[in-house]
């Protein structure tokens, strides 16, 4: 139930601190070297590889002439458009659809909880396995799809990863698909978190579903929403498999995201960094992202 | 006295009608329940059973238009087992570098972790925030977009096709939240059972061993699962810096499959079948446990 207190920190955090300089003067001096070689490994382990890689990203992106380079490249501007709507769609859809299916998920019963049990199978299955099945599941001739809807409906399915906007649409639904489990379960703590009177309270004064749901539930749904959906943003744009897989980025290169552009201009087309230029043009939107989401997993502790 | 009746009547046939309302009601939500948990089921499975479907085909018949297995065929999952096609010639070998990949990052963001979080939250180290704010940093990043400079790095430092360098990017990726989950789940442990150990003359390794990992058991076992998970699912890093067929990993293996025109995708199924296994397995087994806060399970895959 921990998954959800929200807990306003910045009077703990004054706390902490004037109980730190009052107990900085009972760590004596060995307690405090075995406590500096407690933290130097992970020291170690962020510079050398977070901090460096960061500094050496940068370094390497920091040409001018590569974003002119970048910007005049068409696949370019198509990666934009289609990271935008990968963006829009898959985080907010995905959000929408877990705060619903919380909510399904939140009546009684033994079936309630072995459909649970079924639900969560698209996210506990490799992404890897299932991503490759969609793939070939969404083949023209011989996929599955294709075989059902002519089965049962008797219509010849499209060659669905042939077409642009049907292959990032197939792109959006399979991450859709993998990732709706895990931020529905994450919402369902959250629902569960609010304490039982509150929902008693709210039934007897007849708020009950929708406006029970507007004015009780999501008021104090609503900061762990934004936070789901900030981080999901973040998560998403760096997702390099759903693409990769599922359409490969074809046809012809049209249904890239800033990820897999990336890797193919470093290793493809051996250009890396035009490959780091391509991922360091997201950085006006990682970075007030960032920012913001440091500010809140700081001062709301929800655990994720 | 009629009209009493007439009243009885009426009321009697206004309570039939909220009755018969209640019971549309609950029999409309019931069939909404039905109908919504089919639908959740269809749509969780579709893709698993495609999997499952073409693994059971036969070799020669996965090019075909039926929906369900006509001659169940188990030879493609003996024909991984066995490393029976050529595809296939390192499986084995490949599945104990997932697990050596897994057991290594699973063990450092554990001890990585414990001792962090260890010298912030118990012994409260000066400036420890600072060291939870690089973590937290690192939690946000994309781990994708460093991939191109990490490769690079581990290129000059001669790393590359070395098991080492995965599992260097996978714990630094690990580790944070590791510490998170340390930290909030060490506020539930009392600083006096510290204090106390401190003044028996319990020296910080002595506290950390004895007092400290006993009572993070649970939230040790929670962050293991994570840690192998992501291990376990990871693929672009392990892509970038394995080549080799010797040094692969399962999912690199798995992916080298598609990148011919004429795939045995009767085997690459069964691959892939047998690869989910062990994460679905630990999945169910330890989900009560990664309960205690729920898991990122390969978020930042």
């Amino acid at each position: 139930m921990n998954s959800v207190s929200a807990v306003d920190v910045s009077r703990p955090a004054l706390h902490r601190r004037t109980l730190s300089r009052s107990l900085r003067g009972s760590l004596k001096g060995g307690e405090y070297t075995w406590a500096l070689a407690f933290v130097v490994p992970y020291l170690v382990v962020f510079v050398t590889f977070v901090a460096y890689p960061v500094v050496y990203g940068l370094w390497m992106g920091s040409d001018a002439s590569l974003y002119r380079e970048l910007f005049a490249d068409p696949i370019y501007q198509s990666t934009v458009v289609n990271t935008i709507l990968y963006l829009a769609l898959g985080v907010n859809v995905k959000m929408f659809l877990a705060l619903l299916l919380s909510g399904f998920f939140m009546r009684p019963g033994r079936w309630m909880k072995a459909l649970l049990l079924i639900f969560v199978l698209p996210w506990a299955v490799p992404q890897i396995s299932t991503f490759i099945s969609i793939h070939w599941m969404l083949n023209g001739e011989w996929g599955f799809l294709n075989n059902v809807l002519y089965k049962f409906f008797h219509i010849e399915g499209p060659s669905w990863l042939n077409d642009r906007w049907m292959a990032l649409g197939a792109v959006i639904v399979s991450h859709i698909w993998k990732w709706t489990p895990f931020w529905t379960l994450i919402l369902l703590a959250g629902r569960m978190a609010i304490p039982l009177e509150i929902r008693d309270t709210a039934r007897v004064d007849g708020a009950t579903g929708l406006k029970g749901f507007v004015h009780i539930t999501f008021p104090l749904l609503a900061n762990l929403y934004l936070i789901c959906t900030l981080l999901s943003t973040i998560f998403l744009l760096g997702d390099f498999n759903a693409v990769n897989f599922v359409s490969g980025g074809g046809p012809a290169n049209s249904t890239h995201v800033l990820a897999t552009l990336g890797i193919r201009d470093a290793f493809e087309i051996a250009h890396p960094r035009l490959g780091v230029a391509a991922v360091m043009s997201a950085l006006p939107l990682v970075i007030p992202l960032v920012i913001v989401l440091m500010r809140k997993l700081r001062t709301t502790e929800v655990q994720l | 006295m009629s009209t009493i009746a007439a009243d009885a009547r009426l009321s009697s046939r206004a309570l039939a009608r909220a009755q018969s309302a209640v019971r549309l009601r609950h029999y409309l939500s019931k069939t909404g329940t039905v109908v919504l948990s089919l639908a959740i089921i269809v749509w969780s499975i579709a893709p698993i059973y495609n999997m499952v479907l073409i693994s059971l085909e036969p070799e020669g018949d996965v090019f075909t238009d039926h929906i369900w297995p006509r001659v169940p065929s188990v030879e493609s999952f003996w024909g991984v087992l066995t490393q029976g096609h050529w595809y296939l010639e390192h499986f084995w070998r490949q599945f104990a570098n997932s697990l050596y990949i897994g057991a290594m990052v699973t063990f450092f963001a554990l001890l990585i972790g414990s001792l962090t979080s260890f010298a912030i939250g118990r012994m409260r180290i000066r400036h420890g925030w600072l060291v939870s704010n690089a973590a937290l940093l690192t939690y946000v990043i994309p781990a994708s977009f460093l991939a191109i400079p990490f490769y690079r790095i581990m290129q000059n430092y001669g790393l590359s096709n070395n098991p080492w360098s995965v599992i260097a990017a996978l714990v630094a990726f690990a580790t944070p939240y590791a510490i998170f989950v340390f930290q909030e789940y060490g506020r539930s442990i009392p600083i006096e059972v510290d204090e106390s150990a401190r003044i028996d003359g319990a020296s910080p390794p002595q506290i950390y061993l004895r007092i400290y990992l006993p009572l993070m058991a649970p939230a040790l076992v929670a962050v293991g699962t994570y840690a192998l998970l992501l291990a376990w699912n990871e693929y672009l890093y392990q892509f970038l810096l394995l080549s080799s067929k010797s040094s692969m990993t399962v999912p690199v293996a798995l992916a080298q499959f598609l990148s011919s025109d004429q795939s045995p995708w009767n085997y690459m199924m069964a691959t892939a079948i047998i690869y989910a296994m062990p994460p679905v397995a630990i999945y169910y087994a330890f989900r009560r446990r990664m309960a205690a806060g729920l898991t990122m399970g390969g978020v930042k895959g």
